[in-house]
């Protein structure tokens, strides 16, 4: 080896005559042998499992399938979007189950990310006893298991004095060992046009946001929608008011027997669920809010500062767009992590998807056919917030020619 | 001192109304959490009523109740041998801190350690009674599992990292298949597939011990986070590594393990702390399958209707080992990362 490269010999030597090569030492025909080794043996091993699971099912005389799905699940669930009752079939029970998993999800993702926006900008503070503060909570809640976080806030919750002696954090707003009770407009068909108007004033100004964008790119000068974006956020939904009635009647929750009836309500199992993944998850987001900020150069601060712009001008249109760019990848990440711990509902009883999935499993058998559902529930998730995620990632990237 | 104090404290009126309100608030909890905590806390009771009566925290639910936490079911005049296993793991974890022992004597020692708990915990020989895995528990059986995690798991990883930046089509996409699938699943689930799908995976008669499928469920887990992280570090090794690699003639085993893996895992042990802290937070988890972790074990000391209003002491008092163990953890990642990022070329 030592003298290659080094001497030139002073005729090139004489190039053997190119030859194909067959068998094990061409490299097309190892490239090939290890795949169909590698493919070969997976398969194997999957048709090896599967077989015995089928044998050890046949043995025990259950029937393989999803048939199962549509018989009578005879279980009660204690909340849900859907009504359930013990007559009801599996699939309903999944579905409330999945329901349940959403509605904490989207709930929890949302106060995860104000927590993790607060939290950020705290630690970020020029008041080092507020960046402190905020320091020990991230270090507190990540550095702690998430299970013995929301089983703490479950025995805290479980533990707190009965509907009667009810602490009241707020007029209106109960907090007892049943859960949350609060007051909630009572249902009327006007709050349904209200809430149709908001919704239709999100999309215009979606509309608008990306009409203000196309004007941009023609003509160089942004339109000016702040005010009437705003105007229409809230105008919308008053005069949708106005229009369905004006409903003022407000449901209180009032005790009666043991609970509160009335007004809206939040189970001890989602509440405290609901804390123990926006807490920790908000700690998680709170770190990537604070690189993302600290990842936009001091050059661009100390630029836009000599241009002039007040210390809002620059969070908002300086420093938040480019620290998005590196925030939204991890955040993504946290979302989706945050979904699937939603899973450790199991451990405190809240009927999300694997705790009914659980109970089905063990009522009926069907072992595999439960983790399959769920396990596509989850992957099916993933997937689209990494899809998301990517379609967001491609939009912001910087064009470079 | 008052520049520091104008700096920090009062630089603005908006910093100057949050230094107000803070003080405010400590001044406001400080003496109800000493109070709390220390003052009208009792310590050291057999008796629950004296906690009942007392004002403050109940510290003797710890002192009363530790040996279940600690050791879950294991035998009581048997604890001594999981304590001696915890020691042996945690100096082991202690020495592998310093750099200076960084060597293939390290991981013989650890080997060595690893036996030695795991002897220990078995028992069988030399008048140590043996027992069975069933009624291992508390911080013996989380500190194995955890261990045998990250020994199972990082291999696992770095295999799976290669696959999937090999350029046979059939291995990549073998191996990108089981990381997304993994990853995309909660441990809960891989936890519930290891726990009750094993069994019926197995032939007839085959028994595979509970301790043993929970570990394969948190090898499996872990070693699809680990691999993306290995991914990472194998890509940032340089082009012209590779190239020289091959230009030397180098085959493809030689150029893998011997030019490109040592470069790469240098770069990816800081972040493969991070992942290794969360498989540690992660062996809370073994309680959802029935295991008596440290965590699964103070939920079975609470049964104990005299201690179980005294929970958040008791779950403080967990929290306080996890905290202690993952923070030290992460401060030294840190620094490590730091240190390692000196002397590096690229």
């Amino acid at each position: 080896m030592a003298g290659i490269g080094l001497t030139s010999p002073a005729s090139p030597p004489a190039v053997p005559p190119r030859r194909r090569r067959r068998g094990w030492h061409s490299l097309a025909a190892r490239r090939l042998a290890y795949q169909v080794v590698a493919v070969g043996a997976v398969v194997a091993l999957f048709a090896y499992l599967f077989g015995n699971a089928a044998d050890a099912l046949r043995r025990q005389g259950i029937a393989s399938g999803f048939d199962y799905l549509w018989t009578e699940a005879g279980f009660g669930i204690g909340e849900g979007l859907i009504s359930f009752s013990p007559s009801d079939n599996y699939l309903r029970a999944f579905l409330v189950g999945l329901g349940n998993t959403f509605k904490v999800s989207v709930v929890a993702v949302l106060a995860a990310t104000a927590i993790g926006f607060v939290v950020g900008l705290m630690r970020l503070s020029a008041n080092l006893g507020v960046a402190n503060l905020a320091g020990a909570y991230v270090e507190l809640f990540r550095n702690t298991p998430q299970l013995l976080q929301i089983i703490l806030w479950y025995w805290l919750i479980t533990r707190l004095p009965g509907p009667r002696q009810a602490l009241s954090l707020a007029p209106g707003l109960w907090l007892s060992n049943r859960g949350v009770a609060f007051a909630w407009p009572a249902s009327h068909p006007g709050w349904t046009v209200a809430g149709l108007a908001l919704l239709a004033a999100v999309v215009l100004s979606v509309l608008a946001w990306l009409w203000a964008g196309r004007r941009q790119r023609a003509t160089g000068r942004r339109p000016r929608l702040g005010w009437p974006v705003a105007a229409m956020l809230i105008g919308l939904p008053v005069l949708g008011w106005l229009a369905g009635g004006m409903p003022t009647a407000i449901d209180q929750p009032v005790l009666r027997g043991f609970n509160f009836r009335g007004g809206g309500s939040f189970s001890p199992e989602f509440t405290a669920l609901f804390l123990g993944l926006s807490l920790y998850i908000g700690a998680f987001i709170a770190e990537i809010v604070r690189s993302g900020l600290q990842s936009v150069g001091r050059g661009q601060i100390d630029a836009a500062l000599s241009l002039g712009l007040a210390r809002g001008q620059i969070y908002r249109l300086i420093l938040l767009p480019q620290a998005m760019r590196v925030m939204v990848p991890p955040a993504c990440a946290q979302y989706v992590s945050l979904v699937k711990n939603s899973s450790l509902a199991v451990a405190i009883g809240y009927p999300e998807i694997v705790n009914v999935s659980n109970t089905t499993l063990g009522q009926t058998g069907h072992v595999v056919e439960a983790i399959v559902m769920m396990s596509a529930v989850y992957l099916a998730i993933s997937f689209v917030i990494s899809a998301l995620m990517n379609w967001y990632n491609r939009a912001v990237l910087i064009k470079e020619r | 001192m008052a520049a520091w104090l104008k700096r920090n404290f009062f630089s603005s009126p908006l910093s100057t109304a949050l230094t107000v309100a803070l003080v405010a608030l400590a001044v406001w909890l400080g003496p109800r959490l000493v109070d709390w905590a220390l003052v009208g806390a009792v310590f050291r009771t057999a008796d629950p009523e004296d906690c009942r009566k007392a004002t403050g925290a109940c510290w003797a639910v710890i002192a009363e109740k530790h040996r279940v936490m600690l050791f879950g079911t294991y035998p009581y005049d048997q604890h001594w041998r999981g304590l001696v296993a915890v020691a042996l793991i945690f100096a082991m974890m202690l020495a592998s801190t310093v750099r200076a022992f960084w060597s293939w004597r390290l991981l013989l020692a650890w080997v060595a350690a690893m036996a030695a708990a795991l002897a220990l915990q078995f028992g069988g020989f030399l008048g140590l009674p043996h027992v069975p895995t069933t009624r291992w528990g508390g911080l013996p059986l989380t500190m194995l599992l955890f261990l045998g995690t990250v020994a199972g798991g990082v291999p696992l990883a770095i295999v799976l990292a290669l696959g999937r930046r090999s350029d046979l089509p059939a291995i990549r996409m073998l191996s990108i298949g089981y990381i997304e699938t993994i990853r995309g699943v909660p441990l809960v689930n891989v936890l519930f597939m290891a726990s009750l799908m094993i069994p019926l995976f197995l032939p007839e008669g085959v028994n595979f011990d509970k301790l043993l499928r929970a570990q394969v469920g948190m090898i499996l887990f872990f070693a699809a986070y680990a691999a993306e992280v290995v991914r990472g570090g194998l890509q940032a090794v340089p082009r012209g590594q590779y190239e020289a690699a091959d230009s030397l003639g180098a085959s493809t085993w030689d150029r893998t393990v011997r030019i490109v893996l040592p470069q790469a895992l240098r770069i990816v042990i800081p972040p493969l702390v991070n992942d290794i802290i969360r498989a540690f937070k992660n062996t809370s988890l073994l309680l959802i399958i029935g295991l008596f972790d440290v965590l699964g074990g103070t939920m079975a000391a609470l049964e104990d209707p005299n201690w179980s209003r005294f929970y958040a002491e008791a779950y403080l008092f967990v929290a306080a080992i996890y905290f202690v163990v993952c923070f030290s953890m992460s401060q030294y990642s840190q620094r490590l990362e730091t240190s390692l990022a000196r002397g590096r070329n690229f």
